[in-house]
């Protein structure tokens, strides 16, 4: 009647299903007084300066790229491992070749330093700094 | 296929009964979400040497429920300024994905919802929606912390992904299998033969025991990060960004992020014990064994995952970003690659 994947789907329903019967009872119980000061945007009391819709930056879209690779990799590892066993050393050795590959990417964006996020780079006050007349080095 | 649902077999296989097994894992997760809600409480209370709620109920055991009923109570606000149907369709997408999860989930011998082959693979697809979710929620909030929460939670959780994966990886190659309840099948006869002590074999097994466990250590350090616990909480670092992605949300929205986290730790805690420490197997072999029983065993050693991860929330400060980044990508992923290329060669010289 229905299959194991039919169940599989039936619990992303039931899922759904259940935020909207928990979204409909808290609606039936909840107070609902809006005011244009409470729906603003929350910036702890401050009136919000700028949009926050704005140009990231970009180290985070190397991340999704490096993470892509490494992610379509364990994609095509996982049938690689069920049948690992049966085909012995060929499937090592040619494992071994991707994973190089891969690497040898991984090697370049570490040393690149895209994995490097943004250190802090505290600077230690010199005595020379309090004397009046000198520049800051 | 032999049964392994036993309400299949109680009632066949007809309307009543799908309910009833699509809605049991349902029950299951909203009675475990309040007990882990109050082991969350009294543990923190221990840990810091307070008692904790008291006065809800004897010992402050009704805590949870007030708290639901709390968050029931409260004005659902949807800021002016936000994308309205993102903003509300985000908690519907992280809890699906949270309980789509337990599909899969082998609590006994007995009862798996749905014995797919392809188990393993599936939590880790489904277990991308809690990004999705996320990044939908902050951005959609249109507020600077939402935003800032949710595009550091994304980046944390697919650099964890990485080490995560790999770590299940190696025991697809150990097991040559994905599906949930063959793997904990295959760890049956005592807790040596769990996969974090090397899964089932001769002595020569000592060999695999390091890398097993390292994988086990590293597999429970990214589940904490992919659902985004203490030590990698940045993106709801309370003192820097107020709430993270869920600033905005209120009432019933913000319960069911809140409760889509627990229902996520659950599900990396079954994940943990199906891999990795023998799933519904007895530890003392056919000593206490059966269907009953392999219920108890699972959510035992799950909520022993759980308890873990609350004790090293309340134990450990929070990382920075650049030593999140760090320990993802420079520690735990070549780590977690020896230790696949180490098990994939040991094993076949037989020695697992």
């Amino acid at each position: 009647m229905i299959s194991e994947f039919g169940i599989v789907l039936l619990f992303f329903l039931l899922g759904a299903v259940f935020v909207g019967i928990a979204m409909v009872a808290a609606s039936v119980v909840r107070p609902s007084k809006p005011n244009p000061i409470k729906n603003s945007t929350y910036e702890c009391g401050e009136i919000p300066i700028g949009e926050p819709w704005i140009r990231f930056n970009v180290r985070f879209y190397v991340i999704a790229l490096v993470f892509l690779l490494f992610d379509v990799e364990v994609v095509f590892l996982l049938p690689w491992a069920m049948v690992y066993k049966q085909l012995g050393w060929f499937a090592f050795i040619e494992m071994i070749i991707f994973v190089v590959i891969l690497l040898a990417g991984f090697a370049y964006v570490w040393a690149k330093g895209d994995l490097d996020w943004e250190k802090p780079k505290p600077y230690i006050a010199k005595l020379e700094d309090l004397v009046v007349g000198k520049k800051k080095s | 296929m032999e049964s392994t649902n036993f309400i299949w077999d109680l009632m066949g296989k007809n309307l009543w009964s799908v309910v009833a097994v699509i809605s049991l894992p349902l029950i299951f997760v909203l009675i475990y979400a309040l007990v882990a809600i109050l082991a969350e409480l009294k543990v923190s209370a221990w840990i810091q040497e307070r008692l904790g709620p008291m006065r809800t109920g004897p010992w402050g055991i009704l805590q949870p429920i007030a708290e639901v009923i709390k968050l029931l109570q409260k004005e659902d606000i949807t800021p002016t300024a936000a994308s309205k149907i993102l903003f509300n369709l985000a908690p519907y997408v992280i809890f699906t994905g949270a309980y789509a999860a337990f599909a899969v989930i082998p609590f006994s011998e007995a009862y798996a919802p749905a014995n797919i082959n392809v188990g393993l693979f599936y939590i880790f697809a489904v277990g991308s929606f809690s990004a999705i979710g996320i990044v939908m929620g902050g951005w959609a909030s249109n507020n600077k912390y939402s935003l800032m929460g949710a595009m550091r939670s994304v980046s944390q959780v697919i650099s964890y992904e990485i080490p995560a994966a790999v770590a299940v990886l190696a025991v697809v190659v150990l097991t040559s299998s994905m599906n949930m309840m063959e793997i904990s099948r295959m760890q049956e006869g005592g807790f040596w033969n769990w996969y974090i002590f090397g899964g089932p074999g001769g002595w020569t097994k000592i060999f695999m025991i390091p890398f097993t466990l390292t994988l086990a250590i590293i597999y429970f350090i990214a589940s904490l990060a992919e659902t985004n616990r203490l030590p990698f909480d940045i993106p709801e670092g309370e003192s820097e960004l107020v709430a993270g992605f869920h600033t905005e949300y209120s009432g019933m929205k913000f319960a069911m992020f809140f409760f889509a986290e627990y229902a996520n730790m659950f599900v990396v805690a079954a994940v943990v014990t199906t891999i990795f420490l023998g799933g519904w197997t007895s530890p003392f072999g056919s000593f206490l064994a059966g269907a009953g029983w392999g219920a108890f065993w699972f959510i035992l050693k799950s909520m022993f995952v759980v308890f873990l991860q609350i004790w090293i929330r309340w134990t450990l400060p929070r990382f920075r970003v650049d030593q999140l980044m760090y320990i993802g990508w420079k520690v735990l992923l070549p780590i977690s690659l020896v230790c696949f290329i180490a098990i994939s060669f040991f094993s076949l010289l037989n020695l697992g």
